[in-house]
């Protein structure tokens, strides 16, 4: 069932086109997120789905039936959590009840929500504080709580976590995920951050200059990005333009720089191909291993840098890949900036993005894009 | 220095006999100050919500003369006004020029930028996404207005008291609109005035203990209103 429907949207500003959807369906009970860098329109798409922003072209379809006209009773059957809290100057109770008192709800009813949804968010202790003395992590719990309090048939949250410390954005990332999972409310999800999109969402939608680039399952999208912007922001670091050598029996075999590369794919036509590679698929060792990785590549290490607990190592084995390992495997392998050693990867960890020729369709989006 | 001496032993007479005509002044400052506030206000915070809130060709423009008018002249509002009400001048017929009414719609004009442009300014201080917040929470345009305006009530009691303050302490245009008759648009500027100009200083220094006692009272009420918080 398809909540909300979007059809040849367009958004203008001043003159401007900002956005442009030709189709997009919000399922019932999915999560979907919108991914793509600043300015991308990711907002825009937020608001345009909650209503706030009437689209210069196109529909906007709510349980199948135009909104035109209805917006105010429409978005009372929503809720949207912004980057900021937006709290009133009134006590946290008041402002968790705010949505409620604006529906007419009588005040038991809402006194009864307003109590469940803070304890569920563990600030029912500040229920009589004042909005203002919150910290920035309580304000935000105080905004979802809100936001649920109201029951929403779809839930709407614009990076609502962006402007918080990373300790109290991941423990409310999980509060969320598990809320979200015990409501399954139809909910969208706009991020910058891909750990939070993969986290939480069942669907992706990433955009980029306003417009939709791919919109597919999660593990369609991080693993099979539709080109260059995609890839980059779905956590592919290796994007290396290749030539196609050969294909058969769904192997293609590529040349990568000075090295040579064997990927699946299915009926693949293009000759010219960029190769993407997560860095956690590649298995860095000192010398050739016996294993089911065709990809055997022997290199030298360029350059190590730190990123949170991993280590990321760059390799030169003919041309440029980026690796992740552990900060353990590092010192056991005793690996330095020179050091030689063998990088492999499966074939079927190779993703290869079409260029030139005819473009592949893909799969994972294919019910999705028109 | 016998001079104030004097004159203030026989003001605290003049307001412990509790004079006649004393008082009536002073309640008519306050109906004629109070009611162009009301209307300014009323003004003020429509045209002051459009400004901050609407984006159109023009709007700029519009909030530069809003700023200018918060320093508009008194006499120059007096002439227009006594231009506009003369019994010969465009709205002569409504038969106001010389009675309260016309002092009514002198101080409106004066108070009315002064609170128009705070609340362009209360209203720009809040967070540009609130609006779209509140109307997510299901809001409609008039809920809308009523919870910003909630929100911004601090700074929108300031725009109350300088509006009130700017219409209670002009002299100027009642003057000029409304002719300073004895019983009828005497107010409390205009009789000090008057009173200054005879050299009577007992009186003048009186009323003017009242005129500040009044701004004094309406300012503590309502800085009362605008600091009593919300449960902390």
């Amino acid at each position: 069932m398809t909540k909300i429907a979007l059809r040849d949207i367009v958004v203008r500003r001043g003159g401007v086109e900002i956005l442009r959807v030709p189709w997009l369906d919000l399922r019932e009970g999915e999560v979907l997120a919108v991914l793509g860098p600043n300015g991308a329109g990711k907002s825009t798409l937020l608001q345009v789905l909650a209503l706030l922003e009437r689209p210069a072209e196109g529909e906007v379809r709510f349980d199948g039936e135009a909104v035109a006209g209805r917006e105010l009773a429409l978005r009372r059957r929503l809720a949207v959590v912004f980057q900021e809290s937006l709290l009133l100057n009134r006590s946290v109770e008041a402002n968790v009840g705010l949505g409620l008192s604006l529906r007419g709800v009588p005040r038991r009813e809402r006194a009864d929500r307003v109590r469940h949804w803070l304890a569920r968010f563990g600030i029912d202790g500040l229920a009589k504080r004042s909005a203002r003395s919150l910290s920035g992590g309580e304000a935000q719990r105080a905004s979802l709580a809100r936001a649920f309090a109201l029951e929403p048939e779809v839930l709407l949250l614009d990076e609502p976590f962006s402007a918080l410390d990373q300790p109290t954005r991941e423990s409310l990332l999980e509060e969320l995920a598990t809320v979200l999972q015990e409501t399954s409310v139809t909910t969208v999800f706009v991020s910058h951050d891909r750990n939070e999109a993969a986290r939480l969402a069942d669907r992706v939608v990433v955009l980029a200059e306003g417009q939709l680039r791919q919109v597919g399952l999660t593990a369609d999208v991080f693993t099979a990005p539709a080109d260059e912007t995609v890839a980059a922001y779905v956590g592919v670091e290796t994007v290396i333009p290749a030539r196609v050598l050969e294909v058969s029996d769904g192997l293609v075999t590529l040349q990568v720089g000075e090295a040579k590369v064997e990927a699946t794919a299915e009926s693949f036509v293009a000759t010219e191909a960029l190769l993407c590679l997560r860095p956690e698929d590649i298995v860095l060792a000192l010398s050739d291993v016996a294993g089911s990785a065709r990809n055997q590549l022997r290199g030298v290490v360029r350059g190590i840098r730190s990123a949170g607990a991993e280590v990321r190592v760059e390799v030169d084995c003919g041309f440029s890949l980026v690796a992740s390992i552990t900060k353990r495997s590092l010192e056991e392998l005793g690996l330095e900036v020179g050091s030689p050693l063998v990088a492999s990867f499966k074939a079927t960890a190779v993703h290869l993005i079409p260029r030139g020729g005819e473009r592949r369709t893909l799969a994972s989006d294919a019910d999705d894009v028109h | 220095m016998e001079l104030i001496w004097d004159g203030l032993r026989e003001a605290f007479r003049i307001l412990g006999t509790g004079d006649r005509d004393v008082w009536e002044i002073a309640i008519r400052s306050l109906l004629v100050s109070g009611s162009a506030t009301a209307i300014a206000l009323i003004f003020g915070v429509a045209v002051g919500a459009t400004l901050a809130f609407r984006r159109f060709p023009g709007r700029n423009l519009a909030v530069v003369l809003v700023n200018t008018g918060m320093g508009l002249p008194p006499v120059v509002v007096g002439l227009a006004v006594a231009i506009l009400l003369w019994r010969s001048g465009p709205l002569g017929q409504l038969g106001l020029i010389y009675t309260p009414g016309a002092m009514v719609v002198a101080q409106a004009v004066i108070a009315a930028p002064l609170v128009t442009g705070f609340t362009v300014a209360a209203l720009g201080a809040l967070p540009p996404r609130l609006r779209p917040q509140l109307y997510a929470l299901g809001a409609s345009r008039l809920q809308m207005l009523w919870l910003v305006l909630q929100e911004a009530r601090m700074p929108l009691l300031a725009a109350l008291m300088a509006g009130f303050g700017a219409a209670i302490s002009e002299i100027g245009a009642s003057l000029m609109v409304g002719g300073n008759l004895s019983g009828e648009t005497r107010v409390l500027t205009t009789a000090v005035a008057l009173a200054v100009q005879r050299g009577e200083f007992a009186p003048a220094i009186a009323l003017s203990i009242i005129l500040l006692t009044l701004i004094f009272l309406v300012n503590l009420v309502l800085t009362g209103v605008q600091q009593r918080e919300r449960p902390s």
